[in-house]
């Protein structure tokens, strides 16, 4: 008891640490500017704030739609257990890459501009677009759990009602907006490095946010067993990996198809910066936790399946950040390396993202058989897994 | 009739009374350390390059179908008729979505101020839509910066390239670049001693974001059609869901 109490401290300590260096970083970034507070220059405006927060954010949140797919269109009802925390982690990611963006915008103040001020012909005007609906698409499919608990019924009537096309709604939308942070680098021909630089970027980033999204899915559902003592059962995670493993298949293939038809296969071979990061992504962050999910043995172990998980989240990570930085390197003659600022704010964002999950779960019917209300519950939704184990099972 | 700039490095004299011009008519501060910066930057549109007794010129292409104009959300970037790329401050939210996409580098910030702008060379728009020339040109005493209409500069040029074949890299630099610029360039020096990129594509890169973007509509009826039918057709097994949803709905009252 006395060590729990040690180690809950010690994160709050950690936690209030990276927070105020946070808060010192925002101070430094609104007051000084942008040259002040990043390493971003004219050759690279671009850094972690985008890479990272960006990319990487809306990327992670990806759960949250796969995930909903699956269970209202396709109706893989077994996996109802985990949607909660899966939309309430994919909500809180898209209020985070908002937040991310007030910081990388110079003029912050005028994000609603494209609201106002077209140009269809921007990938980020429709990417902006998108991301702002999908938030609000996620407001309103995470707004039923909140309603729940105030018991407010007309509203939550309401959304019921609508929840279907909802849940349409926000899988195109988010195929759109997944894909065309993929579309932004296509008109890059000349700038991409050519590892990275493909028509197929939008491709690629559709298919890897499946695949991050089920990923997510195994990785949430072990963190909550952890943190929350409640997890899926592990026949149902086990047979995400198998998809997740098909998934990365797909697209490993098409990287491969299309690096060998651009002839830029022979690129590895050359003893450069850009080829070792390459490798690390596809060799350590795809094809091993392809190999890994493809053994029975792994997939069906707890350890076997989160370690996997975690390469592909990695994996993707990396992919992300091979486009935005890596690949624009070399047409930018410099090596970015963000400066502490950057990355202060990018930690608090991510230590807010945790606490915000914490204090939902604490509060909301997050995970609904916790507590002793619901324990009934928990034992039906435990008794149908078990009831379907055999279609879960091979 | 789309005007245009042509510079030929081998009538330059590295003078910079361009670059003092070029200055006055943004309202930027030019001194000798200024004049001694060999990069564009928020407060320098454009510069004179210098290898050796060779020179070359820097500034803002304004291309044909410009890069900015195409990837800014809020088209702050536009590309008037008359040939200057402008730039509407008032509409930046300074996403930077222009510095990183266009080819040329070209796009500077305002990386010192708490609310910056984007800063580039703008063909002096308001000067040639009132019929003058652009304030660069005006002052060049060599005739190296040449202000006229695109059409009768890319004649001269060909002229010029076919008169004195011995002088100069057999190219016009920005006659089909990334579908065509409003700056056209002569040099006597391969165009990458100075950073110019010769492997560009010759197609407007608006195109490659097009053939994409363009197929959008039709995606999202086809996915709404698609999305829907498969609830539609799996949907009986949802409304068994529903009925055990609600069971444990009681269970939970209890
Ligand atoms: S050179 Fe760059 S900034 Fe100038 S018009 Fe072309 S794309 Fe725009
Ligand atoms: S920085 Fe300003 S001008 Fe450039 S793309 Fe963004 S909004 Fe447009």
């Amino acid at each position: 008891m006395k060590q729990r109490l040690m180690r809950f401290t010690l994160w709050k300590v950690v936690f209030f640490a990276i927070m105020a260096a946070g808060l010192y970083a925002t101070v430094l970034r609104f007051t000084r500017g942008l040259g002040a507070s990043t390493n971003l220059s004219d050759r690279f405006p671009w850094g972690i704030w985008i890479g990272f927060d960006v990319l990487c954010g809306v990327m992670l949140a990806a759960g949250g739609f796969t995930l909903m797919a699956a269970v209202h269109i396709f109706h893989i009802e077994r996996f109802k257990p985990i949607i909660r925390p899966t939309v309430l982690t994919a909500f809180l990611g898209y209020l985070l890459v908002c937040v991310a963006l007030m910081y990388d915008l110079g003029r912050y103040y005028r994000i609603w501009h494209p609201l106002v001020m077209r140009n269809p012909h921007s990938v980020m005007f429709e990417v902006a677009w998108c991301v702002m609906l999908y938030t609000t698409v996620l407001a309103l499919e995470f707004a039923p759990i909140v309603f729940e608990r105030l018991r407010l019924e007309k509203p939550l009537r309401i959304l019921r009602a609508v929840s279907i096309p909802l849940v349409i709604l926000g899988v195109i939308l988010s195929t759109l907006h997944q894909s065309s942070l993929g579309s932004l680098y296509l008109i890059m021909p000349n700038k991409l490095y050519p590892l990275w630089y493909s028509p197929l970027l939008p491709v690629f980033f559709f298919i890897s946010a499946i695949g991050i999204g089920l990923a997510m899915t195994i990785f949430e559902s072990y963190m909550s067993s952890k943190y929350f003592h409640r997890q899926l059962e592990l026949p149902l995670l086990s047979e995400l990996g198998r998809i997740l493993a098909v998934v990365l298949s797909v697209y490993a293939v098409l990287r491969f198809e299309d690096l060998y038809h651009r002839g830029a296969l022979k690129l590895v071979l050359q003893p450069r910066y850009e080829t070792y990061l390459f490798l690390l992504e596809v060799v350590v962050g795809l094809l091993l936790p392809i190999a890994m999910l493809f053994r029975r043995r792994i997939r069906e172990s707890t350890g076997g399946l989160y370690l996997a998980a975690v390469l592909t989240v990695l994996g993707f990570i990396t992919n992300r950040l091979n486009v935005s930085i890596t690949g624009m390197e070399g047409a930018a003659g410099l090596h970015y390396i963000p400066k502490w600022t950057e990355m202060a704010v990018t930690a608090m964002i991510i230590a807010g993202g945790f606490a915000l999950f914490g204090l939902a779960t604490k509060y909301l019917p997050i995970f609904p058989e916790k507590g002793e209300p619901a324990e009934a519950a928990a034992v039906v939704v435990r008794r149908r897994a078990v009831e379907q184990q055999p279609v879960a099972g091979d | 009739m789309s005007k245009a700039i042509l510079y030929d490095a081998t009538l330059c004299i590295d003078c910079k009374l361009c670059e003092q011009a070029c200055a006055e008519r943004n309202h930027l501060p030019y001194n000798d350390t200024v004049a001694a910066e060999q990069v564009q930057s928020a407060h320098k549109y454009t510069v004179v390059l210098a290898k050796g007794d060779k020179f070359m010129r820097r500034l803002c292409m304004n291309c044909d179908d410009p890069t900015c104009a195409s990837v800014c959300p809020v088209g702050a970037m536009r590309k008037t008729k008359e040939g200057p790329v402008i730039y509407e401050e008032a509409r930046c939210m300074g996403c930077r979505y222009c510095m990183v996409a266009c080819p040329f580098g070209v796009p500077k910030y305002q990386w010192n101020k708490v609310l910056p702008a984007v800063c580039k060379c703008d063909m002096c728009a308001d000067r040639v839509l009132a019929g003058k020339m652009t304030a660069c040109a005006e002052v060049c005493p060599t005739g190296a910066t040449k202000f006229g209409e695109r059409d009768e500069l890319i004649a001269e040029a060909k002229q010029r390239l076919h008169d004195n074949p011995g002088n100069y890299v057999n190219h016009i630099y920005g006659l089909d670049e990334v579908g065509g610029t409003s700056v056209l360039l002569l040099s006597s020096l391969p165009f990458e001693t100075f950073g110019y990129r010769t492997d560009l594509v010759r197609e407007p890169l608006p195109l490659f974001t097009f053939r994409v973007l363009s197929r959008i509509p039709d995606l999202v009826g086809l996915g709404g059609v698609l999305l829907g039918g498969v609830w539609w057709i799996t949907n009986r097994r949802s409304k068994v869901a529903a009925a055990e949803g609600k069971t444990n709905a009681d269970e939970k009252e209890k």
